[in-house]
């Protein structure tokens, strides 16, 4: 007789496994706003090996949980909901400071503090999902689809709360969520046992309820002293008078009555204006920008004159400009002072908008409301891609803070504004006879700028309208360089404009059609003329040998590769370590590192976690011969109640099997989420449709392959395997057609288009884990908790390994990678027992 | 029962007075030993680092101050083991004090000399201060953070070092009064070179400027104003490291 899980059961697997991954989100931005956003994915990384110690854990205990069945989930789902919010709280108690890891050794132990301390709620969550695979061995695959349908509903869920309220309060919600769960299972399914738990029940409830509806400092944010909010906050007479949060970060209004802000990067050393008053905005509490006071006067902004950024409005007098991340404003500010006509802005955070246009606006001179500015919503190049008009002059300017860009921080994020694609898109909106403008910030040695000058080479070779050098211009300043792509040829008047310019302010010329060597370097002297250098390498025919020699990873970045923040080359990895007692700490790209990092901890976790069952348990789990064909009986129990059946298969073969599974499945999420930013423009919606819409098909997936696990034929796995591999192929070989099919059409149709594509891929997807799974549960049910395991072990090294391979090899060799593993998974999977 | 513990108590308190004062005087040695260290490891990186800094040794007179003013003094107590270690501290409020390599380059680039005035923006715990004020007559140092600044005037009345002048304040108009200067150092965090900073600034004079954030200095900025008053600027960076080497 089969037992089938009760609805209620299913319904709390839903509550809770949407809870965990609406955790595992919630606290990516909780470490981006109290640290840095690469030490968010290392620890997140990490903790969520709790799923892992949980297959051990279950591995080893599970007859006796199972006994207590009713208890166990209750109580697993009541430590749940209280450790959510209270292990946070303990972690961000911890003085960790990433700032400091180089230097202070005992920085690594905090770190392993926080590790320990958020694996426990995840932990406990995959103990009530992991010990129900077990009790319904027959029904793996409704728990299976439970299980991933929750998880759709958390990615979708976190991302709605997170627009309606503050990260830190969206724990209390979790808790409420798993009380729920509690409530409804001991109401139904475990109705006989609810009398031992009832007061338990009752005071969570109680307990829920104070705390999501206690006062709103109730739980404070400990953010880092090193941070710039905190930095800015220690200046007497400054306090945060407004915060905003979104999916798309927490934004800070800070005052300052006693000391000017001044913000004003990259002014010239001969300026003597400063900026009028200013509010300061922080992302996350980084990332600062200003909005600045205007009462309409040109005169008082004459200092956004005095930038790099102002080059283009003085070689010709642009009648419209695109600015493609307009922020707080100061972009627009620019050209206003300058008298554009007619200027586009986009932006992709409605709430910065909304603190220029709506809180501000008196403040900001009702700036964004002005006749002749169109203020748009959206991701840059989701705009230019859709737009019909061509421009004077595109705009982008510094998107990324000083301090971000230069820690080497965003090395894994991709970045399609920065592509040969993006770029070869920008230029044919472009007039005639007009420009595109970037400026970014000056590292020193230089990164960005020769990565982006290569980038802009490549492109423009490709469009094969002038020879690249005819159509360049460079200069910098001492913080900032602005790189000019005119469309057309470079004329002598335009390049003596420039040098009155770069003379008038002490900016020192990078390059122009016809520069001479003896014109560079003047003002602001480093050691040697490195961008002229670079400028003067990647025009001739020596480039590829200078992508090549050059110290770090400087080649174009391309749509295929879109990491345009990623230096790092091994190459260098020597040299720089032999610098870093020495003040050299600065060379080195440290966000890669510390995806290895994460990668090598996780490795190392999962090898132990997943080993370590095998040798403690050994004959626990009924397994005497590692690599033999056979699993042998636990002693001591009847042949009729036996866990583990003769000819199931070795348990490598069951690793193997499960472990493919895991590292594939993620692989195809993510180079899929990848791809679709791309088509649907904003990262963060992107992100929650493609992972929203894999895992309720794959749930879907699941709930329907009861219908082939039914079959003793071990064949029955190639029919899931063969149609992801065909899908994936096909999509791989067309994705460049749909992209620019789905690009001219309109939002809905995208969204619509998208979810289709990936439909019928998530819905095979979601059949090898239970088919797997279904194999097991009869042959070898003693191994359910610890493939169980082993799937979130996979998954969390998944994750960060597919965007080391996206980042070395392309997202093509990814998604072939996952096709690999699921034949390589098809090939080891679980045998049947012969009748 | 007085006059018993009278005889047996004193010894004891004369003794562990004793401990205590002789204990202070090795850990000074310590100090002083481990100064001498740092000093000599300094002088080390800077002459891997010549070619960057343009001169194979750092002036006696800036490793001199560094061997001698007390960095144990200007970091707090549970950092004061970490003193004499080549590497940045934290001192509270967000700050930190540069790595010592750093400040020794930071101090050397400044060319200081005996008469001259130089002004610090950033005092933070008052160690560069302290420096400068082994190097020339007059320090004039301005800290925003109020509590950082009472710190620093303590941690500078206590070694000896009366020449500094401190001020409580915002840092961007200089000190208009004590001003010209022959020598800027600008420690803390600012979007732009303060142009009435580049004013104070004596034909001839020097501003040096770090730039990164706490824990990590990117590179240096030295500002230098030509004697006919024009301005320019160099980036240093304090390691010997090309980004290209071969035949480009």
């Amino acid at each position: 007789m089969t037992i089938k899980p009760s609805f209620s059961l299913l319904a709390a697997i839903v509550i809770i496994s949407a809870s965990a991954l609406a955790y595992e989100i919630l606290l990516m931005r909780l470490f981006s706003i109290i640290q840095w956003h690469h030490f968010a994915t290392m620890i997140i990384s990490l903790a969520l090996l709790g799923y892992g110690i949980s297959g051990v854990f279950l591995a080893l205990n599970r007859d006796r949980l199972v006994d207590h069945f009713p208890l166990a989930i209750m109580t697993n789902l009541l430590l749940f909901s209280f450790s959510a919010p209270a292990c946070f709280l303990l972690a961000q108690q911890i003085p960790f400071s990433p700032a400091e890891i180089l230097w202070a050794p005992v920085q690594l132990l905090y770190l392993c503090g926080i590790y320990l301390i958020l694996t426990l709620p995840f932990f406990f969550a995959a103990n009530v999902v992991g010990l129900s695979f077990y009790r319904y061995q027959e029904q793996v695959s409704s728990i299976y689809a439970a299980d991933l349908c929750g998880a759709g509903i958390g990615s979708v869920g976190i991302i709605l709360l997170l627009f309606i309220l503050f990260p830190q309060k969206i724990l209390t919600v979790l808790t409420l969520a798993g009380v729920l769960a509690t409530l409804i299972v001991s109401s139904y399914a475990f109705r006989e046992q609810r009398d031992n738990m009832k007061p338990w029940i009752i005071l969570s409830l109680i307990l829920g309820l104070a705390i999501t509806f206690a006062p709103a400092d109730f739980i404070r944010l400990a953010i880092s002293p090193y941070k710039s909010l905190n930095q800015l906050l220690q200046i007497p007479g400054t306090k945060i008078i407004d915060s905003t949060s979104s999916p798309l970060g927490l934004l800070s209004v800070v005052k300052s009555t006693m000391t000017p802000l001044r913000h004003a990067p990259g002014l010239s050393l001969n300026a003597t204006t400063e900026p009028p008053e200013q509010l300061a905005v922080f992302t996350d509490a980084d990332n600062m920008t200003a909005i600045t006071r205007y009462n309409g006067n040109p005169e008082t902004i004459s200092y956004l004159d005095q930038t790099t950024s102002a080059l283009p409005y003085h070689l010709k007098q642009p009648s419209n400009t695109l600015i493609l991340g307009a922020g707080t404003g100061s972009d627009i500010l620019q050209a206003n002072y300058h008298a554009i006509k007619h200027i586009d802005a986009v932006e992709l955070n409605p709430q910065v908008i909304d603190l220029v246009k709506e809180k501000y606006a008196d403040f900001a001179g009702h700036l964004y409301d002005r006749a002749n500015i169109d203020l748009h919503v959206g991701e840059a190049r989701g705009f230019v891609a859709t737009a019909d008009k061509s421009y004077d002059l595109i705009n982008i300017s510094l998107l990324d803070a000083f301090g971000v860009s230069a820690a080497g921080l965003y090395s894994m994020a991709e970045n399609y504004l920065y592509t040969e694609q993006a770029i070869q898109d920008y230029l044919q909106h472009v007039s005639p006879g007009g420009y595109l403008s970037i400026t970014r910030w000056i590292k020193i040695p230089p990164r960005d700028e020769p990565k982006l000058l290569a980038t802009v080479v490549d492109a423009l070779k490709q469009a094969n309208a002038q020879p690249p050098g005819l159509q360049i211009i460079m200069i910098r300043s001492w913080q900032t360089s602005t790189l000019l792509v005119k469309n057309g040829v470079i004329s002598t008047e335009e390049i003596s404009r420039l040098k009155q310019f770069c003379n008038d302010r002490s900016f020192d010329l990078v390059y122009y059609p016809g520069i001479s060597d003896q014109e560079v370097n003047r003002f602001n002297i480093q050691r040697q003329p490195y961008l002229h250098q670079a400028a003067t390498a990647l025009l001739s025919t020596q480039g590829k040998a200078f992508i090549e020699d050059y110290k770090f990873n400087i080649e174009p970045a391309t749509d295929g590769r879109p990491y345009f923040f990623h230096f790092f080359k091994w190459r260098t990895l020597p040299e720089i370590a032999s610098l870093l007692d020495s003040g050299g700490v600065f060379l080195l790209e440290s966000g890669y590192l510390l995806l290895i990092a994460a990668l090598l901890q996780a490795i190392l976790a999962s090898l132990l976690l997943i080993a370590l069952p095998l040798w403690l348990g050994k004959s626990k789990l009924g397994i005497t011969n590692l690599s033999g064909t056979d699993l042998h009986l636990p002693e001591g129990r009847q042949a009729g109640k036996s866990d583990v059946k003769p000819g199931s298969g070795s348990p490598l073969r069951i690793l193997v099997y499960f472990f493919c599974l895991g590292l594939a499945f993620l692989f195809i999420e993510i180079a899929f989420i990848q791809k679709f930013i791309l088509i649907l423009h904003h990262p963060l919606y992107a992100i929650t449709v493609v992972l929203s819409t894999f895992l309720l098909t794959a749930g879907a997936g699941s709930q329907v392959s009861k219908e082939l696990s039914s079959s003793a034929a071990k064949s029955v796995i190639i029919l899931p395997v063969a149609a992801i591999s065909l899908l994936s192929i096909s999509y791989i070989m067309s994705l460049e057609f749909i992209t620019g099919f789905l690009l001219q059409t309109g939002n809905l149709s995208r969204y619509l288009f998208s979810i289709l594509l990936i439909a019928p891929l998530g819905f095979c997807m979601g059949m090898p884990f239970p088919m797997g799974l279904a194999k097991i549960s009869q042959t070898a049910p003693a191994l359910i908790p610890w493939v169980w395991g082993i799937n979130g072990c996979a998954s969390v090294i998944s994750a960060i390994l597919a965007t080391l391979i996206a980042m070395q090899f392309g997202f093509t060799v990814l998604v072939l990678l996952a096709i690999g593993l699921y034949c390589l998974a098809a090939w080891y999977f679980p045998e049947s027992t012969p009748a | 029962m007085k006059k018993i513990t009278r005889p047996v108590g004193w010894p004891i308190l004369i003794g562990l007075a004793l401990l205590l004062f002789s204990s202070q005087a090795i850990a000074e040695d310590v100090f002083q030993q481990q100064r001498h260290e740092l000093v000599n490891l300094i002088k080390a990186d800077v002459e891997m680092t010549r070619d960057f800094l343009g001169q194979g040794a750092l002036d006696e007179r800036v490793l001199d101050a560094m061997g001698k003013v007390p960095r144990h003094e200007f970091v707090p107590e549970n950092q004061r083991s970490h003193a004499y270690e080549n590497r940045p501290l934290p001192i509270g409020y967000g700050q930190t004090i540069s790595q010592p390599y750093i400040v020794a380059i930071m101090t050397d680039l400044l060319k200081p000399k005996k008469t001259d005035r130089v002004l610090e923006i950033g005092t933070g715990s008052g160690y560069q201060a302290a420096i400068l004020a082994e190097l020339v007559e007059n320090v004039h140092t301005i800290e925003i953070v109020e509590e950082l600044s009472r710190q620093a005037a303590e941690n500078l009345k206590r070694t000896g070092y009366a020449n500094v002048h401190i001020r409580t304040g915002d840092g961007y108009y200089g000190w208009e009064t004590e001003a010209p200067f022959d020598g800027i150092v600008v420690t803390a965090v600012a979007s732009h070179i303060p142009p009435p900073l580049i004013k104070q600034l004596k034909p001839g004079g020097r501003m040096i400027i770090p730039v990164g954030a706490q824990f990590m200095t990117q590179y240096l900025v030295l500002v230098t104003k030509a004697s006919d008053g024009k301005i320019s600027t160099q980036q240093i960076i304090p390691v010997r490291f090309v980004p290209l080497t071969g035949t480009h």
